[in-house]
């Protein structure tokens, strides 16, 4: 039952979200009830009572067979009748006739000062209670909903937000309460065997989420292309978030240290989602984000950089973000890699602490001068529950891709690639 | 000529909508007559339209309180809710007397 839109405009406005109404109605699915209240309309003499919208509601009902009801808004009842006191009264007897005929009813209203409803009402004789919110934190804008009271259940009581896309609404998961998810014993190659060999001869675990942190030019993104390379020649498919370049850029970049990502693109293995981080909110950016693994279902995701994410959040919320994201992840099975920008050689440490503690494994590229030379320099800082090397191995980026050079003569024997 | 009677000079078609015998919905009724029969001589119809016997004619005329008197005839529709007890109200909401 519809207050303040025209069936028209429903129909229209719900087509974007993916909602085909007239189809509905056509197999009778779903009866809209367009009700017009004009005030100035109407004239009121002495006593009445809102028995016409029972009993258009029960013709409703009964016409369709209908089990959920939707009542958008009840403000509109509020501006058509003068007198609070029958409206009151009315509304009461609504909500129980509702639940005596068995129906679920949603109902809308809009949100008063300081109270939940701006009548005050409401809120007592429903069950339940969502409350929704649209707030502007650091000119980014995020829609969030909460559970304020639901009868009968131990419901979340976190504010969740919520994202309104093309195919319709979807809330975030939650974060999950215990740390439960089982850990794969398999291993994934990085693409480079010197790598391989330094995280115990294996590569990564799977489902594992992994720091890949260094200054500029390092060669963060040209490591990630190797792991992501590696997993779409295993035939996995692999999801790429990009947040600084296009992805264009991104292929045409890796073109020229012999990395060939196109052909991965082509065929579907190779998902690519690029956005500037500011386009939105922090949680809007994980919901999106969710809804791009929940779609592509893929065994790796990328994230290149990470940092870009902070920028639209504070440190506390980053990092409580990052861990919804590596939970749902690690639930999966998918394997993480997030690249991360650090400021500068002495602080490349500190600045990822943050959410190094969230990671499993932690790689350090560091640049180092040296006789007017900038010599590139890789290590594993930690990497949980294998062995790994402790060494700083030096490394260059070729035409050929990242060259790892091992100093321990063990490794001597892989330089020849 | 008195406004009243001016207005009476015309056909005016009323439909009452009720739901049951209810007390206010009988006092509609007989407040309705009563006026009619004051204001507008023999010019009139009254169509009662119990909803409970036929739920589908709420929606056209947008009926949501009970009970509504609704004026079809003269143009424009005029509607009226309330057990029509405050004649004064009745007469300004038919367009009888100005407001």
């Amino acid at each position: 039952m519809t207050f303040e839109e025209s069936l028209e405009d429903l129909t229209a406005d719900v087509a974007s979200l993916g909602f085909d109404l007239a189809a509905l109605i056509a197999q009778r699915k779903i009866i809209i009830d367009d009700v017009r209240v004009n005030r100035h309309e109407i004239e009121e003499t002495g006593e009445y009572d809102l028995e016409g919208l029972f009993i258009r509601l029960d013709h409703a009902i009964k016409s369709v067979r209908a089990k959920r009801v939707v009542l958008d808004t009840i403000e509109a009842l509020f501006a058509g009748f003068s007198n609070p006191g029958i409206l009151r009264m009315e509304l009461a007897r609504l909500f129980r006739w509702l639940k005596d005929k068995g129906v679920t009813a949603v109902i809308t209203g809009e949100r008063g000062e300081g109270t939940l409803t701006r009548h005050g009402l409401e809120e007592y004789v429903s069950d339940a209670v969502i409350v929704l919110d649209h707030r502007v934190d650091n000119q980014v804008s995020t829609r969030r909903l909460r559970i304020v009271k639901y009868r009968g259940s131990s419901h979340g009581t976190n504010e969740y937000p919520f994202l309104i896309g093309r195919s319709g609404l979807s809330v975030l998961p939650i974060t999950s309460l215990g740390l439960q998810h089982e850990a794969p014993l398999d291993r994934v190659s990085t693409g480079l065997n010197a790598l391989d060999a330094m995280l115990g001869g294996k590569g990564f675990y799977r489902g594992s989420s992994i720091l890949l942190s260094g200054g500029a030019g390092t060669g963060k993104s040209s490591l990630a292309a190797h792991f992501v390379d590696a997993t779409c020649r295993r035939g996995e498919r692999c999801l790429y978030f990009l947040f600084e370049e296009s992805p264009s850029q991104y292929m045409r970049n890796m073109r020229s240290i012999g990395i060939h990502l196109e052909a991965w693109m082509k065929d579907g293995r190779l998902h690519f989602h690029a956005a500037r981080p500011a386009l939105f909110g922090l949680e809007q950016h994980l919901v999106a984000m969710h809804r791009e693994i929940e779609e592509l279902r893929p065994s790796v995701v990328v994230v290149d950089p990470v940092n870009d994410l902070m920028s639209v959040g504070t440190a506390n919320s980053v990092k409580a973000t990052l861990l919804r994201l590596i939970d749902y992840l690690k639930t999966s099975h998918i394997t993480a890699l997030f690249s991360s920008l650090t400021a500068g050689d002495a602080h490349e440490q500190t600045t990822d602490t943050g959410i190094s503690s969230l990671m499993d494994t932690w790689i350090l590229l560091r640049a180092v001068e040296e006789k007017g030379q900038r010599h590139r320099g890789l290590y594993v800082l930690k990497s949980r529950g294998m062995p790994h090397s402790n060494e700083l191995s030096p490394y260059s980026i070729t035409d050929c891709g990242v060259q790892l050079v091992r100093r321990s003569p063990r490794t001597a024997k892989r330089r020849t690639r | 000529m008195t406004q009243a009677a001016r207005k009476g000079a015309e056909q005016w078609n009323l439909r009452l909508y009720v739901a049951g015998q209810t007390p206010k919905c009988i006092t509609a009724f007989a407040n309705l007559k009563k006026l009619c029969e004051e204001h507008l001589g023999g010019n009139y119809t009254i169509e009662v339209i119990d909803l409970l016997k036929k739920p589908q004619l709420a929606s056209g005329d947008q009926i949501l309180a009970i009970p509504t008197l609704v004026r079809r005839l003269p143009p424009p529709i005029k509607r009226i809710i309330g057990d029509l007890s405050n004649t004064e109200r009745v007469l300004v909401g038919l367009d009888l007397v100005p407001k």
